[in-house]
Order: structure tokens, then sequence, then C-alpha cells
């Protein structure tokens, strides 16, 4: 079995704000197979994804695959005030980074 | 009337309507115009300056094109959020500029302001009763939030636009304060008979202009029916697609299943979306559950503190290599100087560029050693002044503080401004976003009608 990075796979990665309390994470695909592959790979799972961003599942908001727009979203609660002290990414927009790399095994 | 044509110019008004595109979508027969201008995405600035999202300059270039069309085509108006965070003021700013340009041209027009300021004391009174939560993931509301915020506003739903338009059908222009961003489509066809989860599908995709098509565009035209809506990009380069257009309705939400709004719940979940030709694509099967107690959100900010920044590089690869500690020794050094920071009056914080100045403590490639760091010195303290203080020594002792194999001893850091410290005023955070129940969707949002 190999495996790809993400990236490979995908159409569209990408983070941004939901709102000033929240950061989204939507991956998108444009092949259904290689959707379906993804989604049944089993390594989307709300630990490996929270790893990533050094936050426990407590920050999850929302962890779905959404079958019409062939898509997997992520929603993880901001631990830093939006626009506010201290900010870093005020639109939420390059947050998707180290999800990239990560790796999926295929068939 | 069995279908409604409704052009959206843009996503953001005063961001720069193609006019080509634009004229496209009036020449297509379009009803009505709606522009939203709002967003809390710049950040709480805007709210908490009450500061607008582009300049006068930009809204007067764009108001004058769709003003034009107004005019000379019978095209009515209907702008939500005006200013960017909606607060009385700005509703007031757009009919000032609509007026300028009205004057020039020799414009007559029928105009309604719908202001979305809230009272502190109403937001008291609901928060002793229990009425106001959280919205999403912001923490709980407390009294001292509703004190100190300079500026609170409510996002209207459809309901007050519906009201204006029920009291006077030939309304040109309509402009709102805060509104959720749908909320003026939805008014509109509620008055035509169209289906809730119809309409509330259509105006969120729709209030980011042709966002949903490939490539995003800005002008968008959407045909909007009992049971279904077209969607059309006004730019012929760009074409909607069932993907490019399942896919927007991903962005910047919570979810894409299920998206909570004043009064109910939009269901994604059995959204039928078919391809009528290479750029046109038809949506159908959403539904929207009224909630059993209506609810606005609030949305208000608070002046935190003034804030002081510096900017420069290093280059120095011993410095570099040990950039973590030599900071933590700046750090603190200045906690020792200046005890506001050690009691958490003051703040002062290092964004390291070329490290982890975009992910910050989540970074996961910590082993990297860069050739140069860019760094941004941020200090945050209750008055301008204070703030001042802590930059100019921190700064210092970014420049010459000693480290450990030290060989340039001259300066530790490369200044591209002059001068090299700058005071850039208030720093402000959100702190209400919270849904408040209402008694009924209107009482909170006064209406004004004038003429010009």
């Amino acid at each position: 079995m190999a495996s790809k990075p993400i990236r490979d796979l995908a159409k569209t990665i990408r983070s941004k704000n939901s709102g000033p309390f929240e950061i989204t994470f939507d991956i998108i695909f444009d092949d259904t197979a290689i959707y379906q592959q993804v989604k049944e790979s089993g390594v989307f799972t709300p630990e490996a994804l929270c790893k990533l961003y050094g936050v426990g599942t407590d920050a999850i908001v929302a962890f779905m695959f959404f079958d019409p727009a062939r898509a997997f979203k992520m929603t993880l609660k901001r631990s830093w005030a939006q626009g506010s002290v201290g900010e870093r990414d005020t639109f939420g927009t390059q947050q998707h980074a180290p999800l990239m790399d990560f790796l999926v095994p295929l068939p | 009337m069995k279908e409604l044509k409704i052009l959206t110019p843009h996503g953001i008004l005063g961001y720069g309507i193609p006019e080509k595109d634009f004229w496209r979508g009036i020449d297509a027969g379009a009803d009505a115009m709606i522009i939203d201008a709002g967003s809390t995405d710049p950040g709480p600035y805007l709210l908490g300056l009450g500061k607008m999202i582009v300049s006068r300059e930009a809204y007067l270039r764009d108001l004058s094109l769709m003003l034009k069309a107004c005019a000379t085509r019978k095209v009515p108006i209907y702008l939500s959020s005006a200013g960017g965070p909606g607060i009385n003021q700005h509703v007031d700013d757009l009919i000032d500029i609509i007026r300028e340009i009205a004057g020039a041209n020799g414009y007559h027009f029928k105009i309604a302001a719908i202001y979305a300021d809230i009272d502190k004391q109403v937001i008291r009174t609901r928060l002793e009763d229990g009425r106001i939560v959280p919205c999403g993931s912001a923490p709980p509301l407390t009294a001292d939030d509703v004190d100190q915020a300079v500026n609170v506003v409510a996002q209207m739903g459809a309901e007050p636009f519906l009201q204006v338009l029920k009291e006077h059908p030939d309304i040109d222009i309509i402009v709102a304060g805060r509104a959720y961003d749908p909320a003026p489509f939805a008014g509109l066809c509620m008055l035509h008979g169209i289906d809730p989860g119809v309409y509330w599908h259509m105006g969120k995709i729709v209030e980011c202009g042709a966002n949903c098509a490939e490539p995003k565009g800005k002008v968008i035209l959407a045909t909007v029916r009992k049971d279904s809506f077209d969607l059309e990009p006004m730019n012929p380069a760009e074409r909607c697609t069932i993907a490019s257009v399942a896919a927007h309705t991903l962005y910047e939400k919570t979810r894409p299943d299920l998206l909570s709004g004043p009064g109910g719940v939009l269901d994604l979940r059995g959204s039928r979306y078919e391809q009528l030709d290479e750029r046109r694509v038809r949506v159908s099967g959403s539904v929207f559950t009224p909630s059993p107690k209506y609810q606005v959100k609030l949305e208000g900010a608070s002046i935190v503190g003034h804030r002081t920044i510096f900017i420069g590089g290093i280059r120095d690869p011993i410095l570099v290599g040990q950039i973590d500690g030599f900071l933590d020794k700046v750090r603190q050094d200045a906690r020792e100087t200046y005890p506001e920071l050690a009691n958490g009056q003051a703040s002062l914080n290092f964004h390291v560029y070329g490290k982890n100045g975009v992910m910050g403590s989540t970074e996961p490639l910590i082993d990297v050693v860069p050739h140069e760091v860019g760094l941004l010195g941020e200090i945050t303290a209750p008055t301008q002044a204070a703030a001042n203080a802590i930059a100019n020594s921190t700064r210092i002792a970014v420049l010459h503080n000693p480290y450990p194999g030290q060989v340039a001893t001259a300066g530790n850091f490369a200044i591209p401004l002059n001068p090299p410290e700058n005071p850039i005023g208030p720093v402000c955070k959100f702190s209400i976003y919270h849904l408040m129940e209402v008694d009924s969707p209107t009482e909170l949002f006064p209406v004004r009608y004038s003429e010009i």
C-alpha cells in the first residue's frame, strides 16, 4: 500500500475564520473515486488531525466528510483572539499548511 | 411574479465593481441590486474604532455606478452592513455619500435607513433574564463585557427588510446597518412567496458575489423562483459548476450541512445541483426550519490597550541558531524593568518570521534553522506612552543584548524603519459575539424614511 500526501490528491486545501472564534479547514476533491478512497482510508481521525495543530480533540467544533461537495471539513476553536493582541493570522488563511503533507494510504 | 432576478455586483461594497459585468447584469433584466458591505473578518478594529472597511472614495466609485442604474433603469438597491461593522454612523455616512452623488447628477430617490445599534440597557436586562448565550465558540457574556464595549450592533434578519418593502413598495434604496449577510435577499424573496429553503440558500451563496464561480469572480445574477434558483456569473470567462457551487457552501462556515441564522436553520443535506449549461447551475432541495426562539447575533468590540511595534531582521547565523533563548532573555529583562508586563497589564509578543511567525507555538517544523529571520516586536499597554516606553527598551535589548558565542559585537538587529519604533494606536477585541432572544424580529431595528 502506497501513501500519498493529501496535497497530491485534493483540488483545494484551505483554512479561514468561521467567525472570530473559530478556524475552519476545507479539503475538497474533484475526483469522486479519490474522494471515496480518502474517506474510506480511515486516517482522518480527530486525534490525528488535532495532533498536527498541537491541540486536544476538545478544540473540535465540526469534523465531517460532506459528500455533496466531495469535501472534508474540520472546524477548530481559535486558541487566540482574532485581530487582537498577539494575532498572527487575522483571516486565518495560512493555517492550512500542516495539513498539506498529511499522508493518506491508498490501495 | 414568476421569477425574480437579483444582481449582486460584488461580495463587498467598495471593493471595485467591474463595470462591464455590472451592466451585463442590469441588461439581463435585474429586478434588484443587493450587496452587503460587512464582515467581522478584518478584525474588531472596525467596530471598536468605528472605521469603515474601505475609503469614502471607494464607496463613491461603486455607488456612482449602482446609483446610475437605479436612477436610469429603475432597479432598486438594497445595501446591508453599511461600512463594514454596520453601526448607525456608517448608515448615515453612506446615505451622505448617496446624497452627494444624487445631487451632482440630479437623481431623486426614496431611501429607507434601517439601524442596528443596540442599547446596552436592553442587553443588560436580557443577560440578567438568561436570554443571551454565546454564539458558537465564544466565551460566556459578562456584565463587564457589555460595559466596556465601544459599539454593539445586532445582525438583523430578513424581517426589517420585508417591513420596509411592505410599507413602501416603491422604495428606491435601503441602507441597512449590521445584517445577517443573506438577510436582504431573504427579505425581498419573502415578499414574492419563494420557499425559505430556496432563498436562504441563494442568499448564502450570492452574498459573496461570484465567489462561487470558477475562476472566482465578482458580479453574479441569481434567478429565483418558488422552488429553485439559478446562478450565472456576469463575466463571460467565469462559470458556475456543480463542484464550484457545492464547494462554496463550505466557505468560512463552521459546518457544511446545517447553517444557523436569525430565525432558523438552513439544512443543505438534501440540496440538489443541476448543470443547466456550461456556465449556469440550478439549485433546489434545501430546507429551512424555523427555530422555536428567534435569536439575533450581537457583535461588540472593546479597546484592550494601545500598541507600539518594531520590525527588523536577524542574519547572524550564531544568533539565528539560538533565537528562542535570546528572545526569552529579552522578555525576562523587560519583565524585570516593567512591572506592568509581569502583572499582565501590558504584553510583549515576538513574531519570528522565517521560523514560526504564522503558526506560532503550533508550528510543527521546530528543528529547522533558517538563514535569516524577521522579527516583529508587538507591545500592548494601557496607554500609548507606556507601550512606547516598553518598546524603546525592548528594541534596544534586541539590538544590543549579548548572547553566548557572539562574534558580532556592534549590533544584533537590522532595522528598516526610521524611527525604529512605531506607535500604531488602540488594539481592540471582540468582546461580544452572542445570540440574544428577541420578542419580535423587527423590535431592535428602527427604520427612518427620507427623500433626496
